[in-house]
């Protein structure tokens, strides 16, 4: 970048006559490598002095702990095949309730997209049912599904639904009338329209959908677990609080992180081959 | 033979786009349509493509009723309208879905040559220039042999460069298959290098106000004594079209 401007530099002042030399001598660090480093600048530096703080004695760290127990507290829950245990169980959890909610988050997403009536139909239910917190119907849900995986999953799903409808019935509604038009010139069916047509104009709107709904899904798996479970990483929070344990609270919670990053991680990469086609703002 | 049988075209907000026209079109014939804007010239393409039905009135090619899009009938737009997911191959094959893998390759590989675009198979439409996107488009429509094509201002959008260059282009092409060609445009010199015929549109409601035969020998030269008089008899019909409102106060009445 900066040797670019060296040429104009150099006319303009001999002070930075001198940097643009200097920077075209340099060799400059790759930016693939420096860029996420600017990131971790803050958090780790923050880890670093709260455990030097604690290390000197200026604080117990009881109620927070420092980096290097909660390390500990993470190593020792994976060593007894605890953490496994836990988060394998909220896996499930988020998974079940996340398929369900694309499935049908989806569907009437693209009903409601594709068809008017359908559209004036249930569009203005869903959307009133969308302004509930759905946490509220957590005691709905125990009154109808049970205390156990039931009740649970259907809470994840109706958590990923929404997004997942939204974002289809939208992406649905806005694809271009110019571009249906040439599936008409050639001819195509229904279902060839929406295979050849819909489905790849709606896949960038969707796959962002898809992101939101699994985060959705994480944030309802927590409430989900709040609500009475003897296994799953929401239950490793609950009972680090009701025994004391900050350590092994903040421990489920770097689990949270770690799978929640994992699994955004997977939809993204596994639609980057869909989305090649792309031409946008972030292909710069 | 394409026929416009007395089509009218009124839309539901009121828009008497058509009104009582009628056409025909020969086998090897390049008919360009000109005329203002709104005159009912996207109209008249779209009745005759089967993408709008006709109010009242017909559309026949070789005797049968269009009244949805035909294979037969080949469609080239203003904007290139390529889909943006398929790379450049995709996008020209996408009307052979269906055929033999090896016959939609050759038949791709054929055109996408003819209209010089050898080296950008293989790229996504983004990474195209408005002449080169627009190629592919005509590639698109010409890769199923159709024995009418349809323009709808398809060189509006690009520079005078490109313009002239995609006009003798096209002019190459259609003189291979010589299929019926209606081109739909508002630049008269684009009208006189084309065309055999020339159809002048008026309104409201959009018609055909007169229809004139260009005799010029092709090539044509753009700047022969020839083709500027062809160009002033345009300008005389199209002149005559124009529905002049005599002005209410001259401009130099207004004080400043």
């Amino acid at each position: 970048m900066q040797t670019s401007w060296s040429g104009r530099d150099r006319q303009m002042t001999t002070s930075s006559q001198a940097v643009g030399a200097q920077s075209e001598l340099r060799k400059p660090a790759p930016a693939h490598i420096l860029r996420p480093a600017l990131g971790l600048i803050v958090p780790v530096g923050l880890a670093v002095a709260w455990e030097i703080i604690v290390t000197l004695g200026f604080s117990t760290g009881r109620l927070v702990p420092p980096p290097s127990v909660i390390l500990s507290t993470f190593a020792n829950l994976a060593a007894t095949g605890e953490l496994q245990r836990h988060a394998a169980v909220t896996l499930m959890r988020v998974a079940a309730g996340f398929a369900l909610g694309v499935v049908s988050g989806t569907l009437v997403g693209a009903m409601t997209g594709y068809s008017q009536l359908t559209h004036r139909l249930i569009d203005p239910t869903l959307q009133g049912l969308r302004a509930i917190p759905s946490i509220a119907w957590v005691p709905l849900f125990i009154l109808w599904f049970g205390i156990f995986e039931k009740s649970k999953i259907i809470l994840i799903a109706v958590g990923v639904f929404f997004p997942v409808y939204l974002g289809v019935m939208g992406a649905v509604l806005s694809v271009d009338r110019k571009i249906v038009e040439v599936g008409r010139v050639f001819r195509l069916s229904g279902p060839a329209m929406v295979r050849r047509i819909l489905l790849p104009a709606v896949m960038p709107a969707y796959i962002i959908s898809l992101r939101a709904g699994i985060g959705l899904g994480w944030m309802f798996v927590v409430a989900a677990e709040f609500m009475g479970a003897s296994e799953g990483l929401g239950f490793l929070l609950i009972d680090g609080q009701q025994l004391g344990k900050p350590a092994q609270i903040v421990a489920a919670i770097v689990a949270f992180a770690l799978l929640g990053k994992l699994t955004d991680w997977i939809i993204a990469s596994a639609a980057r081959p869909l989305l090649r086609w792309e031409d946008t703002f972030a292909r710069r | 033979m394409l026929v416009l049988d007395r089509v009218s075209k009124t839309y539901p907000n009121g828009v008497r786009a058509l009104e009582d026209v009628s056409l025909e079109v020969a086998p090897g014939e390049l008919l360009v349509v000109i005329g203002g804007s709104g005159t009912g010239k996207s109209s008249l393409l779209r009745a005759a493509s089967g993408l709008d039905t006709p109010t009242q009135g017909r559309v026949l090619l070789d005797g049968m009723t269009i009244t949805a899009p035909h294979e037969r009938i080949g469609i080239i737009f203003q904007e290139p309208r390529l889909l943006p997911w398929l790379r450049v191959a995709d996008n020209v094959g996408f009307g052979l879905e269906g055929r033999p893998k090896a016959e939609r390759d050759k038949r791709v590989a054929f055109i996408i040559e003819r209209v010089g675009l050898a080296d950008k198979a293989g790229v996504w439409p983004r990474e195209l220039s408005g002449g080169q996107a627009q190629r592919v488009a005509i590639a698109r429509a010409l890769v199923t042999r159709p024995s009418v094509l349809l323009l709808d201002e398809p060189f509006s959008a690009l520079d005078a460069f490109t313009r002239a260059e995609l006009q003798d282009h096209l002019l190459d092409l259609w003189d291979e298959a010589r299929p019926i060609l209606v081109l739909v445009t508002h630049d008269i010199e684009e009208a006189l290098v084309l065309s055999s015929r020339i159809a002048v549109m008026r309104s409201p409601p959009g018609r055909i106000a007169g229809i004139i035969d260009v005799p010029l020998p092709r090539p044509r030269d753009r700047m022969s004594a020839a083709f500027d008089e062809q160009k002033r008899r345009v300008l005389r019909l199209l002149d005559s079209t124009f529905n002049r409102q005599p002005r209410k106060a001259p401009l130099h009445d207004f004080q400043i």
